[in-house]
């Protein structure tokens, strides 16, 4: 069994000291070991950014692609060989500016694999300009007047967009963060988890101290329904998305592939390449 | 007799133009005559003049034809249209329903019959496609028992009923020109010769592409809709799923080559199709593929640019995208079928050298040979290899404390590492678009940086397929004839019409390796003709210019280009070709 000493590497970050990013690489290590995972079952798909460089910083299979990719290359990885674990993850830019369109059509869609967001409402790598989930006023080198934009509140639009699976929590949580991970890798299909993780370079407002004052722990709502989308979604309306936990579960609605009937039986790459004769035969016969 | 006809169908979109030219020519593919049809077709669904155009021969024809024999007109607009490109005594056959005129300065002959009458009278106005086969079967003279077994494969589905009527139909047309020949001047003669009745495959190039993607061990197909390419996504929706595998139709075209990407990635082979904008979206991700060595196929079924452009028309002006496209430098394959039959045979190699080279291919069609049916001999499943290179499909054996990365990035002699898919013991690396070190750690070192650039442009370096491109005729030549694609049919059938007695050898190369370019195999055929001609479907003559930064004697290079998004017509070359020979006799 592995531990989660198993999915370090020796390879030192190059995020800044006091950066959000460490924890959340820890958590995924630990929620991997505590699921039972070996380091070669799983592999991580990042796009870019500071967040991206995470696949290089987990011991397991990584795919480090382009800004905004991180998705559909999870997506294809996933539907090759459907025994890997896959989890892709990125920043608030890479999810939710540029691969936003890949991002509500992942929800939608339904494949098995988990997506972390590393949402620091800032641009870091790029030396601090905003991003979509900056809040409105924000100032930032981009906009030295302030953010004019309403920012996205990341779980609101995963609710919307169809999810089956949607969380949010924050770096310094690692416990609640571990578990929530833990969870998301088990489900089956798609789950989301917006972690914030704040750029202490760069985000001087949405500070470690801001979210231990301004997140309510979901537990709070006495009697709330994890599996009742609406009152979710109410609950993330009344709280401008500011919330921690599992915010939505559906375990019952069948993953993509799971619709699928014969791709089920096998993994793509465990399958014969070579067509039967009588196969072959049989489709070239449409040609005549 | 005739040796070959060219039969033209007419009318408005939406009302069974495609159908009708389908059941034509697929009983006649089925008689064992050698077709090729060209589609003319707008970005609507309903409404708007379409014609499909068959050319019908007892020989090997992979052109349409400079003219036309037999045009079947549904509507007036049709006649209007086309009823100039009909040979002197050409027939026109014109539903009686809309009182058909044609312009009397042309020669050609308006026989009208009841097509929509017939049909109503049989059931079902639907039926007036049946009708017009009737009469053209007649005027060919051709044995109506195929056309009925046809009509009953396409229509016992719907019932014995349905099957009757529409045989009634076919034979009330054919009897309806039978009648007319009684009374009518009819002096050209439309008597199809016999056919060889051998049997062969009649089929659109998308098909063969999709077909090669299957035998190629194609099981995930990520794809995003565009003319003309949809047809290839249509062909995995109906093939994978029986399989095993499925088809994603993702959100974009992005989303479509990065999921292939991932698929490769992971060991399943994975493509994607898409024609100009499509691949303009695609251009960063081929550079990921090409950075992170990860095989990846893409298939560009070229239409006419730029930006939307014209979207169901012909041209081939996406080849200097398709070498030069990405930023930085990658090795890159591009590859162009030089006919359908050869789209199959392209489609598995280009899987084959994706994998082994661990490069981006790009498979170039064009609108002609995607969407244009024509006949093939039938495809060899013997011919059909799999070539997975270096890939690692099985656990990697290692001492327990060596816990170090595999070296998926090692430097080799060819370049090309050892690739072990995720999920295996043993093999855990990282892949980055970032440069990196020979474990995929990112690294930007100079040393490193010069290290990888080497080593993976030193996978092309000498790069040549075993056919990179067809060859008709000799070394030695008074004019080479340099083609790609679908004009490499027509421009052959051009060349066919000089008597090399008279004029000399005319040799034509079609090219099947356009990057990188193969220009040591081509340079006897450079060196050894007197002239040498490019003919391409671009405005900026893009593959002549290619061939000039290939070869030092511009002085003997002519380009001949046409980008109104028509295909070429025989004759047409054969003008071109004639003014260069006869430039010389002057000389």
């Amino acid at each position: 069994m592995a531990t989660f000493k198993d999915f370090r590497n020796n390879i030192k970050p190059n995020w800044c000291p006091g950066c959000g990013d460490f924890s959340v690489q820890a958590a995924i290590q630990k929620a991997c070991a505590g699921n039972g995972l070996e380091p070669d079952e799983l592999a991580v798909i990042t796009g870019i950014g500071c967040s991206g460089r995470l696949s290089g910083y987990i011991k397991s299979y990584g795919f480090h692609a382009t800004h905004g990719r991180s998705l559909p290359v999870a997506q294809g990885v996933k539907m090759a060989n459907k025994d890997l674990t896959v989890i892709a993850s990125g920043g608030d830019g890479d999810g939710f500016a540029i691969g936003m369109g890949h991002t509500v059509h992942a929800l939608k869609r339904n494949i098995d694999i988990t997506y972390i967001v590393m949402d620091n409402q800032i641009y870091g790598l790029t030396k601090g300009q905003t991003s979509p989930s900056s809040s409105k006023g924000f100032v930032t080198k981009s906009t030295p007047k302030g953010s004019l934009e309403q920012p996205i509140q990341p779980i609101k639009t995963a609710l919307a967009s169809g999810a089956t699976f949607v969380a949010q929590s924050v770096s310094s949580d690692i416990k609640e963060l571990t578990s929530i991970i833990q969870q998301a890798i088990s489900h089956k299909g798609f789950s989301f988890v917006n972690v914030f993780s704040p750029c202490v370079t760069y985000n001087k407002v949405n500070t470690y101290d801001w979210f231990k004052e301004n997140l309510i722990p979901i537990a709070d709502f006495e009697g709330y329904d994890v599996h009742d989308a609406n009152s979710a979604m109410n609950t993330i309306m009344e709280n401008d998305g500011l919330l921690k936990g599992i915010i939505y579960h559906n375990p019952d609605a069948p993953s993509y592939e799971e619709q699928l009937g014969e791709y089920n039986d096998e993994p793509l790459i465990s399958r014969e390449m070579r067509l039967e004769r009588s196969t072959f035969d049989d489709m070239m016969a449409e040609f005549k | 007799m005739k040796e070959q006809l060219s039969w033209k169908v007419g009318g408005q979109q939406g009302e069974g133009i495609e159908s009708t030219g389908e059941i034509f020519s697929t009983t006649l593919n089925r008689l064992g005559y050698h077709l090729y049809s060209y589609r003319h077709f707008s970005s609507r669904i309903k409404g708007g003049h379409t014609n499909n155009n068959v050319r019908i021969s007892v020989d090997e024809v992979r052109s349409v034809d400079d003219n036309i024999d037999i045009l079947v007109a549904f509507d007036q607009q049709t006649i209007d249209v086309n009823s100039h490109e009909l040979y002197a005594g050409g027939i026109i056959l014109a539903d009686s329903k809309f009182n058909p005129t044609v312009d009397e300065s042309l020669d050609v002959v308006l026989v009208d019959i009841p097509f929509t009458e017939i049909a109503k009278e049989q059931g079902s106005q639907l039926m007036k496609n049946m009708v017009a086969i009737g009469a053209s079967a007649r005027l060919m003279k051709l044995p109506m028992e195929p056309f009925k077994d046809m009509i009953h494969t396409m229509f016992i589905r719907k019932g014995e009923e349905i099957v009757e009527s529409n045989h009634n139909a076919l034979r009330l047309g054919y009897e309806a020109m039978d009648e007319k020949f009684s009374y009518m001047n009819i002096t050209n003669d439309f008597e199809l010769a016999p056919s060889d009745g051998k049997e062969r495959l009649y089929l659109i190039g998308n098909d063969a592409i999709g077909f090669g993607a299957v035998n190629a061990g194609v099981r995930f197909m990520p794809a995003y809709p565009i003319t003309p390419a949809s047809e290839i996504m249509e062909y995995m929706i109906k093939h994978l799923p029986k399989l095993g595998g499925t088809v994603i139709q993702t959100e974009d075209e992005i989303a479509a080559v990065t999921m292939a990407i991932g698929s490769n990635y992971a060991g399943a082979r994975s493509f994607t199709a898409s024609a100009g904008p499509g691949l303009s979206l695609m251009m960063e991700s081929i550079g990921l593929s090409g950075m992170t060595e990860t095989p990846l196929v893409i298939v560009n079924t070229m239409r006419g640019g730029p930006s939307t452009g014209l979207p169901t028309k012909q041209e081939q002006a996406d080849l200097n995208q398709m070498i030069y496209g990405t930023h930085g430098d990658i090795p890159k394959i591009v590859l162009a079928p030089s006919d359908v039959e050869d789209a199959f045979y392209s489609t598995i190699d280009a899987f084959n050298l994706a994998e082994y080279y661990q490069v981006p291919v790009i498979l170039l069609s064009d609108l002609q040979m995607s969407l244009g049916k024509q006949t093939s001999d039938p495809f060899d499943l013997s011919r059909v290899e799999i070539n997975r290179g270096k890939t690692i499909l099985e656990d990697i054996e290692r001492d327990e404390d060596d816990q170090d990365y595999f070296e998926r990035y090692g430097d080799s002699d060819d370049g090309i590492s050892a690739r072990p898919i995720p999920g295996l013991k043993g093999g855990i690396h990282h892949v980055t678009g970032v440069e990196h070190s020979p474990t995929g750690t990112p690294s930007e070192t100079a040393e490193n940086r010069q290290v990888m650039m080497e080593k993976r442009m030193r996978k092309l370096e000498n790069f040549v397929m075993k056919e990179p491109f067809k060859v008709t005729g000799e070394k030695e030549s008074e004019l080479l004839v340099i083609s790609f694609l679908s004009v490499n049919g027509v421009a052959g059938e051009a060349i066919r019409r000089f008597d090399p007695d008279i004029v000399g050898n005319i040799t034509h190369v079609q090219l099947k390796q356009l990057h990188p370019f193969p220009a040591e195999a081509l340079y006897p055929y450079l060196d050894g003709a007197k002239e040498v001609l490019v003919i391409e479907q671009n405005y900026s003559a893009q593959l002549f210019n290619i061939v000039k930064m290939n070869y030092h004697m511009h002085s003997k290079m002519k380009s001949f280009t046409k980008y109104n998004g028509t295909p070429f017509k025989p004759n047409e070359i054969e003008k071109y070709i004639q003014s260069i020979l006869k430039i010389k006799e002057v000389l």
